[in-house]
């Protein structure tokens, strides 16, 4: 690291200069902490994932590496499970994130018109969040339970054969989602909050006087102010969705995500290729082409709102 | 590179536990280490899975009483696979163990040959003279190829097999044990049985809970199963697996099963709401049914003999203490008694796990069990456990097991076909031996 400057030189200089020069350092000193804490827990342990990821190691022995090179690379690319946990991440993804902004998006606008006991309904947005993805599990997993659940059993009311929540593929999945979406749509509605109320009131106003109703408000005036929020609530979601791993793991108790792996996720799958198989090697391998995905998806996210920037920039 | 190994060792070591911080962000804490203050006084942790029985049984306490400077505390993971990837975890990392820890017969394989260093060798501390107390099998599991005994043996597991004498009643089924075992006494008359059971029966009935634990029986029958007598890998060649396979996949075509994933939460339920009428029983089992089906479950079950034959033996433990354990000599102390004769007695008239210590066994030949309509499990579990194999057991064991029976739940909860349920467990298999 060298995030800490040099001595000052020799030279005979006055107090008042270097006072001014300390003075430019201590920012650094503030931050100093944060990147010694994250070079000792975040970048060290990523360096030697990256290594162990070349060698064979199982958990019982941790001492002894084989050199395996990109063996465990090509054993994880040649497996069809893995491609499968990929390909559910993405779709549980997909269906967890997409309604899960936009429901955040509509409870936001909503939440911003003056109604009355607002605080309380704001409150009460974020406690799905502050419950624990365990009790959240658990309870959902009661619920969509194939035997004894509430939901097969209101299935059941209006005449709808009991649904298997947990064998079936797109059925499961979607249970998991929804435990996702449940945990995190006000955390997200509170974020657009905020975003809304930095826009300005007279925007509203002007369009007001022109004539435009709600709805075209939100779409001409929320939306564009709202767009780094959306773009910063993406990003993290993605992230998240990418290494989507308390839920599906809870939900059955299973690390292969469901018997035949239907719901397993690219975070469960490398837990149970370290934890339920003990080969470190190939966890670490996993978690590294996880780092490089979630990377790929971030760049690609950005790229497209600079381009939609730009694009405005120019019109 | 320069590195001397000590040191080479101690990044090794340093790394893997900060690797297992980056990918497992929320580990659970597991049990803490075991402290001893000035006064002599001792605190030993003790860290089971599934239903040992000790704490229902009351011999904690007992101890307690009998070593007032003792205090013992006990934390217990439900599911065997959960706990040992815990104690895998913890082992590696050097922390988080407690001063005695359970093992599953299934995984002392994988302890006397690739962890052995980890553990105490229970000889040093005098386990030599209690070797005569325990079948050369059960002795020999738990010791290295070099002689040291690295577990006390607790339970075993002699099968047979559970079921409800007032479903079999209402569905106009016999209810006797003798009865029962003679319709049942090859596995073609349990299943024909199940057939007529289903015809009677409600649709919310099944005969059996799952065909995992049907798989798990008639393998529990087999001398070979996994691994040859070389530690070979011979789980796709072995006739008796395959055979167990099929049976288990008719069972699941027949609609015999109740469809559920053992240890699961919905499993755990249907002990009291009556899903299926039989379930394959190794004597631990009995524990675990009174535990799930409460005081409202009493005198609705029954014990018969297994279909089949000959018995079968399905789990059983051992006790070890790790090398990190501050307090070696009060836990071998502890465990000694705990796996004692008389202790394991009581044991098995409490809680139903049959002993291991051949004192034992020669003690409870007369217990019956008023929870299970008064069933004569002692002679009936000690004539099992006389006539059950000695089994073969390798490295991945339970690995092996597991990935079979969950194939098989695809077979049952999805319809997969035999074929490509069977594919998908070589597969699992490759993955977790590779």
């Amino acid at each position: 690291m060298t995030l800490t400057a040099a001595a000052p030189p020799r030279t005979a200089r006055p107090p008042a200069t270097l006072r001014r020069r300390l003075a430019k350092l201590s920012p650094y000193t503030y931050i100093a902490p944060f990147f010694a804490l994250f070079a000792a827990f975040g970048l060290f342990p990523l360096l030697y994932t990256a290594y162990v990821s070349l060698y064979r190691v199982e958990l019982q022995t941790p001492g002894q590496l084989e050199w395996r090179g990109l063996g465990n690379y090509t054993a994880l690319f040649g497996d069809d499970y893995f491609w499968t946990a990929l390909r559910n991440t993405f779709t549980i993804g997909v269906i967890s994130t997409v309604p899960q902004l936009m429901m955040a998006l509509g409870l936001a606008h909503l939440l911003n018109y003056k109604l009355r006991g607002r605080t309380v309904f704001r409150v009460t947005m974020l406690l799905p969040y502050a419950t624990s993805v365990a009790a959240a599990t658990l309870v959902f997993a009661q619920l969509f339970g194939r035997d004894f659940g509430l939901i097969n059993y209101l299935l059941g009311l209006v005449g709808v054969h009991p649904v298997d929540w947990q064998s079936g593929t797109l059925a499961s999945q979607i249970a998991v989602s929804t435990i996702v979406v449940w945990r995190w749509t006000g955390y997200n509605a509170l974020i657009y909050l905020a975003g809304m109320q930095s826009i300005p009131a007279d925007l509203y106003e002007a369009a007001e006087l022109d004539g435009a109703s709600r709805w075209r408000q939100f779409l001409h005036v929320t939306l564009p102010g709202l767009r780094p929020t959306i773009l910063f609530t993406v990003v993290v979601s993605t992230i998240g969705a990418t290494q989507l791993f308390g839920e599906p793991l809870l939900f059955e108790g299973s690390m292969s995500g469901g018997i035949s792996h239907q719901y397993q996720t690219l975070g469960l799958y490398m837990y149970q290729e370290g934890w339920g198989f003990f080969h470190l090697g190939r966890a670490a391998a996993t978690a590294w082409v996880m780092f490089v995905l979630i990377l790929l998806l971030v760049l690609i996210n950005t790229v497209i709102a600079r381009r939609r920037t730009r694009k405005e920039a120019q019109r | 590179m320069l590195i001397s190994r000590a040191a080479r060792r101690t990044t090794l070591r340093l790394g893997a536990v900060a690797l297992a911080g980056v990918l497992l962000a929320a580990c659970g804490s597991g049990s803490s280490g075991s402290s001893a203050d000035n006064n002599g006084k001792v605190t030993l942790t003790i860290d089971l899975f599934g239903t040992f029985g000790f704490k229902e049984a009351g011999l904690y306490k007992e101890y307690e009483k009998l070593h007032p400077n003792v205090t013992i505390k006990e934390t217990s993971t439900e599911q065997e696979n959960d706990y040992w990837q815990a104690l895998n975890t913890h082992l590696a990392g050097g922390g988080g163990l407690a001063d005695i820890q359970g093992i599953e017969v299934g995984r002392t394989a994988s302890v006397t040959q690739q962890m052995s260093d980890k553990f105490v060798d229970l000889n040093s501390l005098g386990a030599k003279d209690l070797k005569g107390d325990y079948s050369k099998a059960k002795w020999a599991a738990a010791t290295t190829a070099d002689g040291r005994t690295l577990g006390l043996g607790t339970d075993v597991g002699p099968e047979a097999i559970c079921y409800r004498s007032d479903l079999f009643k209402k569905a106009g089924l016999p209810t006797g044990r003798t009865e029962l075992a003679k319709m049942w006494a090859s596995w073609d008359g349990y299943l024909k049985l199940g057939e007529q059971y289903k015809a009677k029966a409600g649709a919310k009935s099944h005969w059996i809970d799952s065909i995992g634990s049907l798989y798990s029986l008639m393998i529990g029958q087999q001398k070979e199963r996994y691994y040859d007598a070389s530690g070979k890998l011979v789980y796709d060649k072995n006739a008796a697996v395959k055979s167990a396979w099929d049976t288990s996949v008719k069972a699941a075509k027949d609609g015999l099963s109740a469809k559920l994933t053992q240890w699961s939460p919905s499993w755990n339920q249907a002990f009291s709401s009556g899903s299926f009428a039989t379930i394959g029983c190794p004597a631990w089992m009995l524990g675990y049914i009174k535990g799930q089906a409460g005081t409202a479950g009493k005198g609705t079950w029954d014990v018969a003999p297994l279909p089949g034959g000959v018995s079968g033996n399905w789990g059983g433990s051992y006790l070890s203490i790790p090398k990190t354990s501050p307090h070696a000599k009060e836990a071998y102390a502890f465990i000694k008694w705990l796996t004692a004769a008389p202790q394991q007695e009581k044991l098995f008239k409490k809680q139903g796990s049959f002993p291991s210590n051949l004192g034992a066994i020669a003690g409870v030949q007369g217990v019956k069990d008023p929870y299970f309509s008064n069933a004569p499990i002692g002679e009936l579990f000690g004539t099992a456990a006389q006539t059950s194999p000695v089994q073969v057991l390798g490295v991945h064991d339970r690995d092996v097991d597991q990935q079979i029976t969950n194939a098989l739940g695809e077979v049952e909860q999805k319809g997969t076909s035999s074929a490509t349920a069977w594919s998908h467990a070589q597969k699992g298999i490759d993955n977790a031996v590779g």
